[in-house]
């Protein structure tokens, strides 16, 4: 029996009828079809129930004919029963089913870096003007000794110590792990040259990296995760740190279901799984379910990399993230990853990306404090994901502890991504989220690399302004360097936690 | 779980400096004249809420035991008290005096001072640490738990002498003129931006027998201190001189780590010069980095750093607060200013400004001797 569906239309298209050519340009442009020209009426149609508010057909429409903004009609204004509220579950009157959604949480918890200012030198020590002095952001990745021996032999000054692997990256910014088979082949191929070309890291996700992309291997960290996609010797081998995913921000304890029809024949070779079948990433790794067995998993990872590798930890920030992440050191990670609450995704279970998880400043600041209690944070870098929008973030973050800062929103939105929150249709107009050749060839990685080297090149030259300010030439110099960061406008248990001082206390 | 109430830790000191340093390389021992008349050179550098100097070689006749001083603030007979029954149940007390002090001297609020000659008595566990260790847990200890009691020198044939005041001031006050002869003179005047009254807040800065003296705001305090607290190092004064003491202490006494290294540490090359060495230096520039980047001293910098045998100068990476150098004969000097070097020793044979990073080495003709190939190879590898 035919039901009627209850929602509102969650978009207004204008179209400004004297300005539209009708040339049909948005009507390509949109694979939710929102706009139909036709004919017989030599008009176009626009169906505003179909919107999903991606801004492609305004972008791209040549006379600014178009405008799409949030409808404003609304049901009967309730601060408890939002309109988001009664859509969600009119929703799941009409399907019975869990309400799926794309990207990071959007709900109104609070920000803490917008809570959270830098300091600056001012008399007592000179700022530094990074257009005359070498400013550095040179970043190591990996376990550090305790100390290091030195012995004179010969003629020589040699390191007894014995030292493990590290990664250099030219600008404490990675971007995050996004797959192929997520994400299109042409925007993972645009990360992949954008960090080459930078001089830092990019993460191949739980999909695999394709033989001909293997090329940039040593800017890679090849993740190993639930499902084991495209795991094999030549994939660990061929990367700079290998990554076992845990969790995620954007659904902690959930895991992932790549649809059949987005599994081609590319996505089929590069995860080793039959085309056409659905890719399951089960919600825990079934070979860990203590930290003893992901230790195991550590140090088989290790072995089959001949020890030349820093291997990551992927972790969801959660409650007891401090003792989770201290285990994790202990069982040999050399890398400790967390993706916090605003953390994105190609798709997750609404439910449990707008309520599960901690904000990822608390568990950084949360967990560089208990490392260091235990003296043990120089054994692991952190490397902190999940709601960054700018280098501002990025270097508060530094400041309250984090090695480098794993972006993945960022990145997207800087190669068109709107946020519209649709990924998991798998019809992104922008080419990113999509495995549809007709979409996915509007991305062009020579375009779109370049976009995200001058992102990751203007976030840099942002952070060198902000160092030279404090009167700090080098990274590692505010790394963890609580002092310069004050709170405003926070509880004292949320300064407690964060170890800063309020505004003004001196 | 009960909430605590959130406790801020104290402001940190702020201040600007002036500094000298005088050895004579074949351990003869003078007096204090030299260290003194170059700091008055110096006056402006100050504002006489701060002075100080360490002297190396003082008590011949107890060459071999720790000569602990300590302030007792407003006259404090009960610490006094309590600092004598502590330092009898835990140390041989071979000599106990107080400080002579000329009461004539122009000084506000002076503690009184005493200092103890002592050889540690370990009990128990305590066995299996070292003298050092055992001495240096045992100030903590005082310095810690005893209110108005502060030991501010604990060093063998060494002592630390310091106050509120011009250093010219702190030299009368404890007749540094005529008492005391030493081979090492470190001066040091403070230009604070806030107004500490505190006698034990003055340079120089003593662990041991290592003292510090130091000029400038570092801004990777935060860093490298809680890098620092990682190896049981707890700031408790909140000046960066202290992170420099324990930086130091850490490196160069714990690690055995040369101070060709340790300048290297505090004062690393930038990356592009880094990357125009030869393979061998690369890397091992590079690991020093990798390794030790929470210790980096960011910001202007001066400091000279003194032990037994050696006294040593560094400045910041990009050399925001200068230090120079000079050699006359037996005797190095060095100083925030060329000035006050001339000042003493008008005929130099050599005055040298070095680069940032590039330490000043004084170093006893006869240690100099003996490690002469492998100090030939360090210096090659850090120069």
């Amino acid at each position: 029996m035919f039901m009627m569906s209850y929602q509102l239309p969650e978009f207004v298209i204008e179209r400004r009828e004297d300005k539209c050519i009708k040339c049909r340009v948005c009507e390509r442009q949109c694979a939710f079809e929102g706009h139909e020209y036709d004919e017989e009426f030599d008009r176009m149609f626009s169906y505003e129930d179909k919107c999903v508010g991606c801004q492609r057909c305004v972008v791209f429409c040549p006379t600014n004919a178009l405008i799409i903004k949030p409808h404003p009609g609304d049901y009967r204004p309730n601060a408890n029963w939002t309109r988001e509220k009664l859509q969600d579950l009119k929703k799941q009157a009409e399907t019975g089913g869990v309400i799926l959604t794309g990207s990071g949480n959007d709900k109104g918890y609070r920000i803490y870096w917008d809570h959270l200012v830098l300091n600056a030198s001012q008399v007592t020590n000179p700022s530094i003007d990074p257009l005359r002095e070498p400013m550095e952001l040179r970043t190591f990745l990996g376990r550090k000794p305790d100390s290091l021996q030195l012995e004179i032999d010969g003629d020589d000054v040699q390191i007894t110590t014995e030292l493990t692997p590290n990664v250099a990256i030219e600008t404490p910014i990675v971007f995050t792990a996004m797959s192929y088979g997520a994400i299109s082949y042409q925007a993972f191929k645009s990360l992949a040259m954008a960090a080459s070309e930078f001089g830092t890291l990019f993460n191949t996700g739980e999909g695999g990296l394709p033989t001909e992309l293997r090329k940039y291997g040593k800017n890679a960290i090849v993740q190993c995760a639930s499902g084991r996609f495209g795991v094999d010797p030549e994939y660990l081998n061929c990367s700079a740190a290998v990554e076992i995913k845990i969790g995620q921000g954007a659904k902690p304890g959930i895991g992932g279901h790549l649809p059949g029809e987005k599994v081609s024949v590319w996505i089929s070779e590069t995860r080793m799984i039959p085309e056409g079948t659905d890719a399951l990433s089960p919600a825990p790794q079934h070979d860990i379910y203590s930290i003893e067995d992901l230790s195991m998993l550590i140090y088989a990872l290790k072995e089959a990399t001949n020890y030349e590798k820093p291997v990551s930890v992927k972790i969801a920030a959660v409650h007891n993230a401090p003792a989770i992440a201290s285990g994790m050191v202990r069982a040999g990670a050399d890398i400790i990853a967390l993706d916090g609450l605003r953390g994105g995704t190609g798709a997750a279970p609404k439910i449990i990306r707008d309520n599960v998880g901690i904000p990822i400043e608390m568990a950084l600041a949360s967990v560089d404090r208990r490392l260091r209690e235990e003296g043990i944070r120089n054994k692991a870098s952190i490397l902190v994901a999940g709601g960054f929008r700018n280098s501002g973030d990025v270097l508060k973050a530094i400041a309250l502890g984090a090695d480098a800062v794993y972006i993945g929103s960022p990145a997207l939105i800087a190669m068109g991504c709107t946020m519209c929150q649709k990924c998991y249709t798998g019809k992104c107009n922008w080419g990113i989220c999509t495995q549809d050749p007709y979409l996915t060839k509007r991305l062009n990685p020579e375009i779109a690399s370049q976009r995200l080297v001058n992102l990751l090149r203007g976030w840099s030259h942002e952070i060198k302004e902000m160092l030279g300010g404090m009167g700090i030439n080098a990274i590692e110099s505010v790394r963890g360097n609580r002092d310069h960061l004050r709170g405003v406008g926070l509880e004292d248990w949320e300064l407690d936690v964060l170890g800063v001082k309020g505004a003004g206390e001196v | 779980m009960r909430r605590s109430r959130r406790i801020l830790e104290p402001e940190k000191d702020m201040q600007a400096c002036g500094l000298f340093g005088v050895m004579d390389r074949s351990g003869r021992r003078f007096d204090g004249n030299i260290a003194i008349d170059a700091m008055k050179n110096m006056k402006v550098r100050g504002n006489g809420l701060g002075g100080g100097f360490s002297v190396y070689g003082p008590y011949p006749h107890y060459k071999d035991q720790y000569a602990i001083h300590v302030m007792y603030e407003g006259g404090n007979t009960d610490a006094k008290n309590r600092v004598e029954d502590f330092l009898h149940k835990n140390f041989e007390v071979v000599n106990e005096e107080e400080v002579p002090t000329n009461s004539d001297a122009n000084v506000i609020n002076p503690p009184l001072v005493w200092r103890y000659f002592v050889n540690p008595e370990k009990k128990g566990e305590e066995k299996k640490i070292s003298d050092d260790d055992y001495v240096v847990a045992k100030v903590m200890d005082i310095n810690t738990k005893i209110d108005d009691a502060f030991v501010f020198s604990s060093g063998k044939d060494m002592a630390v002498f310091k106050g509120v005041g011009f250093p010219e001031d702190i030299a009368e006050f404890f007749m540094l003129d005529e008492l005391y002869k030493g081979y090492i003179w470190t001066g040091h005047s403070r230009f604070p931006t806030n107004t500490p009254g505190w006698w034990g807040g003055a340079h120089p800065f003593c662990i041991l027998d290592w003292t510090v003296v130091h000029n400038g705001e570092i801004s990777s305090y935060g860093t490298n201190r809680r890098y620092l607290e990682m190896y049981g190092y707890y700031c408790t004064l909140f000046t960066d001189t202290e992170v420099i003491a324990y930086a130091v202490d850490l490196l160069m006494r714990r690690q055995k780590l040369p101070i060709e290294v340790v300048s290297r540490i505090f004062a690393p090359p930038m990356w592009y010069l880094i990357e125009h060495m030869d393979e061998r230096r690369k890397q091992l520039y590079t690991t020093l980095r990798r390794v030790y980047g929470p210790l980096l001293v960011n910001g202007p910098f001066t400091f000279i750093v003194a032990h037994h045998g050696e006294m040593f100068g560094l400045t910041d990476r990009i050399r925001l607060r200068p230090i120079t150098a000079g050699e006359k004969a037996d005797f190095i000097f060095m100083s925030s200013e060329e000035a006050s070097i001339r000042a003493v020793s008008p005929d130099l044979d050599r005055i040298w400004t070095p680069h940032g990073g590039e330490p000043i080495i004084g170093r006893l003709w006869e240690d100099e001797k003996k490690k002469k190939k492998e100090q030939l190879i360090l210096e090659q590898t850090f120069r």
